[in-house]
């Protein structure tokens, strides 16, 4: 059996970093080569597992960065307190192997063959990692789902993928909303503040529409969201959720 | 730390179960509400794993690890499967 994967079964295996992007001053995107990806869906995400010298081993999910079909790609934020992120971040080098599990996930999925109605994402910080891949996937299917995309961030060198996101506003009908809660460049003329109700209430779809929406970030900001939208006459059903711990990765630091 | 949800233990349900389990719906034995793990609320360290209902609080499932075996304690559902 050895080479295989047994559908269904998760196995541990080995994956070799082909490339390091700096996404900002605290987020780093991880190019991978699995040698027996199986191919993920958009919203997925994948275990990562170190081992210490001395046997000890630590264990963090992390989402999918990149589309189906793509690479394997993460987009890990350094936490200071952390026992993984600082490594990932820090330490790794290309041509390093890491070992990870994957893909991980059936419920925090867009499926632009399925999913029909208009998309709403909404992210808080890191937040933004699966709804990235959602994004891409949404280009490179070349769907015509109407997007809409509110990104709650810190400041805007903060923003994650800004480049990116720009180009889905500007080429390919995503409407991409900003809220720096922190801090603003002078003459920021966009969104301030957290996001709440009535933000929510200007931005999101009508519940009419039978928007399908995914919120992912930390706890908090994922359960401020959903029962904002849930108030605006959203089924909870239709409402998404992936929630992270107080910051970075699904799991905690 | 901040509690998660079910999300958070995507790999190691289907490490248990052999299959994704996110997606899967569970029904609380103390509320009776039903509604996909994804949403159960988790708690990562508790020792061990602990999945909450999202409604009413209770227990859903204990995971502890030892020896490299998983102990599995399903008692706080009343029923699990596909949604």
């Amino acid at each position: 059996m050895e080479g295989t994967a047994v559908r269904g079964r998760l196995t541990w295996q080995v994956a070799t970093v082909s490339q390091l992007i700096d996404e900002t001053a605290t987020v780093r995107t991880i190019d991978l080569q699995v040698p027996d990806w199986a191919g993920h869906r958009a919203g997925q995400h994948l275990d990562i597992r170190l081992t210490a010298d001395d046997g000890y081993r630590a264990e963090r999910s992390y989402s999918i960065a990149s589309a189906p079909g793509e690479p394997v790609a993460i987009t890990v934020e350094r936490l200071d307190d952390g026992e993984v992120s600082p490594y990932l971040t820090e330490e790794l080098r290309s041509g390093d192997e890491l070992e990870l599990r994957g893909p991980i996930g059936g419920y925090f999925i867009w499926d632009p063959a399925r999913d029909t109605g208009p998309l709403l994402l909404v992210a808080g910080g890191s937040g933004i990692v699966p709804l990235r891949s959602i994004l891409r996937h949404r280009e490179r299917t070349g769907a015509t789902t109407a997007a809409r995309l509110l990104y709650s961030a810190r400041s805007l060198p903060d923003v994650i993928y800004h480049e990116e996101l720009d180009r889905y506003h500007h080429d390919h009908g995503v409407d991409v909303v900003y809220t720096l809660t922190r801090q603003q460049p002078p003459g920021w003329t966009g969104r301030t503040g957290r996001v709440n109700a009535a933000m929510l209430a200007e931005i999101a779809w009508p519940a009419g529409q039978d928007p399908l929406v995914f919120v992912c970030g930390p706890t908090s900001f994922v359960e401020a969201v959903a029962g904002a939208l849930v108030g605006l006459g959203y089924p909870p059903g239709r409402v998404k959720t992936e929630r992270f711990g107080a910051t970075g990765a699904p799991g905690g630091p | 730390m901040d509690a998660l949800d079910g999300n958070a233990i995507g790999g190691l349900l289907q490490e248990v179960f052999g299959t994704e389990m996110t997606a899967a719906v569970g029904t609380c034995a103390a509320c009776g509400a039903a509604g996909p793990v994804a949403q159960t609320v988790v708690y990562l360290r508790a020792p061990g794993t602990v999945v909450r209902c999202r409604n009413c609080g209770s227990v859903l499932m204990v995971f502890v690890e030892v020896r490299g075996r998983n102990c599995v304690d399903l008692q706080g559902l009343a029923s699990l499967g596909a949604g």
